[in-house]
């Protein structure tokens, strides 16, 4: 599938949407009439072709813009992308499954060339070239983790191993839902799901710790997580919160539409063979409520799902100030008909 | 999700490194380069002898950069061998094929730490291979101290000493050597760690001595090279299946399953990874917890069990599958 | 108090003597001063003579005599403030050998400082015994400017950098010895609750 990437906005004049293509492979969440919390981790093998499960690393039409407005976000506080000492060596082992995979996955767009540890990488879209030292930082323009970071879709996140402890010692965080990198960098598994309410009850925090703590060598996962946002906006940090926030105030009828936006994060997590670090990658898809409704089994589903949701959720997802205009424009799209299960269109 | 992909490879080269020590050097079926790994790590050999399957851990020794082989080694246990290790030497030759998991690590060097005192016995050495290669090309501060019963039966005592100087110590028991772990620990700077491995009393008496130092329990870890010992037999019913399964004496829980087509989670096969751990719904008489991973709270609840290690003495276990 | 059902909340299980630790050092401030006591009554005096108090808050002569009487046989040293305190911490653990066990009782800030300077000399919190003693206040840190605020009581709190009205969070960080500070009248400017005093 050749790809057109277009040029696009997250802020400001939000200039994003989705081309029909595009919007046939969102990956919808729900693949039942209520909403359930569940750790639904699957084996993260290749999926269907086209769609956006087919190769570890998904790079659609968005790439080019996304990866410019991460450069915007990256240049106003420099604290979105962290790592502490001791990950090095996992820094550069994200760097190495991130460009094979690339430029293996997408060789029209991306070239590795390795001999020995001189490795030559080129990089269509965004016109890089760069040669560099496996194994050297002083070759590179940023740490490893920050030059291939600004070079792929989604936020990443490095878990050090310790003590039966998953310890969130790095990562790139430009478009997080709500969280601070910077605040909770260094935490374990635990702390930095603190805020999550609900799971921690029902012991999902502790099944998900134990399986990811016996995660395999070429062995990858992933799971699907979901939030609303208003505006097409990838920079929705704690840290810029006093400016955004007010977007959820501005949700009427007639706005539901275009403004509220289901965000989806496909969330990967490999092992990584020389440091025995985890790499979690939290991929996000954007989809107005406009496109959504254009597959009728969504259109349906999700009003169904937001009715069903909990108060907690509500709150943590910072839902509340615009949930119920959304259920009511959904109804108009909800005619009661059954819909089938899993979350693809019909 | 039981066990991980496995690999197929050839015994490309073995060597008797020691009395009874063997090593071998294992290739991919097709050359294809094997995954890295890190220090600590350690396979799963997966062993076909006669009509009995047999998974053995072996930690693996080499350079984790070295994607060409991976180097195991193997004690001949000799007459409480029943198992994997007299079939590697007696039956596994070059030219064999085998099939192993991809590395996993249950005893990783603490990244935090500012210094690494490594404490090996005998056979315990192995986990140390690979973590010294990896600690030394991190600059790490280490030191060894290796104790075997003399030169003969002690493997790679001149390699490490040549390769990393005064870092290593080896002593040796027929000539009255201990490791004077007392003087080794009471002299160490704030931030350094403590990994033992090898026979289990000399487990228990590193960690009590550093305990007795006033070294915190974060800083010291383990590996037990333990493989499930025999018993009595026993029944297994199966709560969601209605099946009852028996349990030969030499045989694990988790090895009568799959013997009998059950597919049941496991990882590391020695009690340490916690994969394998199944809930149990009635028991006749006490569970015999042998494994390194439940609390001593979830032991004596005998609501838990770890499959591949743990039995009971006679009688029935009712178990949640 | 200190409990909460958010899972970063540190929790303080209580000072415990360490009896093989060749040296104990302690941190504390006059609330904790008490737990230390305490603590020297539930072991044997060769625990306390192994045992510097670091007493990281100012005190009267008066006081200070007290203490040393209550906490002899151990070696108790003054500083005026927490950050000076914090500052003698680092000199003890400078050079010291393994062997050393680090106890921390007081305030949350105090606490949280104490395991924050310990991470430097790659000392794990859960080595550290900790006691929570005397107020509740909080050391906050505004998500927005990253400015510190200091022995909070109330939520919300104003931002004593850049004046945002923050509510604060149980989230904590043990990197930052901080709780979070959020803007909470980001959506809707001016609806604020009003202010309680949570954290006297
Ligand atoms: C993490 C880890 C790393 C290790 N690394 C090394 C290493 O580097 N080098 C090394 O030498 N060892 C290592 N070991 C130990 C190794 O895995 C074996 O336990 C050891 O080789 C002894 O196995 P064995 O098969 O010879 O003997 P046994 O322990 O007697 O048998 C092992 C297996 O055979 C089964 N068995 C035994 N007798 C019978 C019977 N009569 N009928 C049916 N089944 C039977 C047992 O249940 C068991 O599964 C490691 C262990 C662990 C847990
Ligand atoms: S398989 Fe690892 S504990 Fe049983």
């Amino acid at each position: 599938m050749a790809l057109t990437f277009k040029d696009e906005t997250f802020r400001d004049d939000f200039t994003f949407s989705n081309s029909p293509a595009a919007i046939r492979r969102f990956p919808f969440p729900f693949v039942e009439d209520k909403y359930m919390y569940s750790v639904n981790i699957e084996p993260h093998t290749t999926g269907p072709e086209g769609s956006v499960f087919e190769f570890p690393f998904d790079i659609d039409e968005h790439y080019v813009s996304e990866m410019r407005d991460r450069a915007m976000v990256l240049q106003e506080d420099p604290a979105r992308c962290q790592a502490l000492p001791h990950m090095m060596m996992a820094q550069w082992d994200m760097l190495e499954l991130v460009m094979m995979s690339m430029a293996r996955d997408y060789p029209d767009l991306f070239t590795l060339t390795r001999d020995g540890s001189k490795w030559h990488w080129v990089n269509r879209p965004l016109k890089i070239e760069q040669t560099f030292t496996f194994g050297d930082a002083s070759t590179l323009p940023y740490e490893p983790m920050e030059y291939i970071g600004r070079q792929v879709q989604g936020d990443f996140s490095i878990q050090d191993q310790r003590d039966n402890q998953l310890w969130m010692d790095a990562g790139i965080i430009t478009s997080q839902a709500d969280w601070s990198l910077d605040f909770d960098v260094g935490m374990n598994f635990f702390e930095w799901h603190g805020p999550v309410p609900l799971a921690h009850e029902a012991g999902v925090f502790e099944r998900a710790l134990k399986f990811l703590l016996n995660l395999q060598i070429s062995n990858p996962v992933r799971r699907l997580n979901w939030t609303m946002t208003i505006n097409p906006r990838l920079d929705t940090s704690p840290e810029n919160y006093h400016k955004w926030g007010k977007d959820r105030t501005t949700v009427t009828p007639e706005n539901v539409g275009q403004k509220v936006h289901l965000r989806v994060e496909m969330q990967g997590l490999f092992r990584l063979p020389r440091s025995n670090a985890i790499l979690f990658s939290i991929r996000g898809y954007l989809l107005s409520l406009d496109q959504l409704v254009t597959v009728p089994k969504w259109g349906r589903r999700l009003h169904r799902v937001l009715k069903t949701l909990p108060e907690e959720l509500i709150g943590y997802k910072g839902l509340s100030r615009y949930r119920d205009t959304t259920i009511e424009w959904l109804s108009k799209y909800d005619d009661g008909a059954p819909t089938s299960r899993g979350g693809g269109p019909d | 999700m039981s066990g991980s992909l496995l690999r197929r490879v050839r015994v490309a080269e073995v060597e008797q490194v020691a009395n009874r020590i063997k090593r071998f050097r294992l290739v991919d079926i097709d050359n294809a380069p094997l995954s890295e790994f890190s220090g600590g790590s350690h396979i799963s050999v997966v062993m076909h002898s006669g009509d009995r399957l047999m998974r053995n851990p072996y930690s693996l020794m080499g350079s984790p950069t070295d994607t060409s082989s991976y180097q195991i080694s193997v004690l001949n246990c000799g007459n409480d061998s029943r198992g994997g290790s007299k079939f590697m030497h007696d039956a596994v030759s070059v030219g064999s094929e085998l099939e192993i998991s991809e590395p996993l690590n249950l005893f990783p060097p603490c990244k935090l730490a500012r210094k690494h005192i490594l404490v090996a016995g005998g056979i315990g050495i192995t986990p140390f291979m690979s973590m010294m290669n990896e600690l030394d090309a991190l600059h790490c501060d280490f030191e060894l101290h290796y104790g075997v019963r003399s030169l003969e039966e002690g493997a790679y005592c001149k390699y490490l000493q040549s390769r990393y100087g005064s870092r290593v110590n080896v002593y040796l028991q027929d000539q009255g050597q201990m490791i004077p772990l007392e003087s080794v620990l009471g002299s160490q700077r704030l931030g350094t760690h403590m990994y033992v491995c090898g026979p289990k009393p000399m487990i228990d008496w590193a960690l009590q001595t550093a305990e007795l130092l006033g070294w915190p329990a974060e800083n010291v870890h383990s590996e037990q090279f333990s493989a499930p010992p025999p018993g009595k037999p026993f029944v297994v019913k199966l709560a969601k299946s209605g099946r009852e399964i028996e349990v030969r004496g030499h045989q694990s829980i988790l090895e009568a399953l799959e013997e009998h087509g059950v597919d049941a989670p496991f990882l590391c096969r020695g009690g340490a990874c916690g994969q394998c751990e199944t809930g149990v719904v009635s028991c006749d008489g006490f569970i015999e917890h042998n494994d390194h991973f439940l609390t001593e709270a979830e032991r004596v609840s005998g609501k838990k069990i770890m499959i591949c290690m743990s039995r009971i003495p006679s009688g029935s276990i009712t178990l949640d599958l | 108090m200190t409990i909460s059902t958010l899972k970063s909340r540190p929790t303080y299980p209580g000072l415990s003597p360490d009896h093989n630790a060749r040296s104990n050092i302690i941190v504390c401030d006059k609330a904790g001063a008490e737990a230390v006591t305490e603590l020297f009554s539930r072991a044997d005096d060769t625990f306390a003579k192994r045992s510097t108090v670091i007493v990281a808050e100012g005190t009267t002569d008066q006081d200070a005599e007290t203490l040393k009487t209550a906490l002899a046989p151990a070696t108790v040293g003054f500083q005026p403030s927490l950050e000076t305190g914090i500052a003698r911490l680092r000199e003890f653990l400078k050079d010291a050998p393994m062997g050393l066990r680090l106890y921390a009782a007081g305030s949350e800030p105090l606490i949280g400082s104490v395991v924050q300077a310990a991470a430097d000399y790659s000392i794990d919190h859960l080595s550290i015994r900790t006691e929570h003693r005397g107020s509740l206040k909080r050391r906050v840190q505004c998500v927005h400017c990253k400015g510190f605020t200091e022995n909070v009581t109330t939520n919300p709190v104003t931002c004593s950098h850049c004046g945002l009205t923050l509510m604060v969070r149980d989230h904590y960080s043990r990197r930052l010895a901080a709780f979070q500070g959020v803007c909470i009248d980001a959506e809707v400017p001016g609806e604020v609750p009003e202010t309680e005093a949570l954290y006297q």
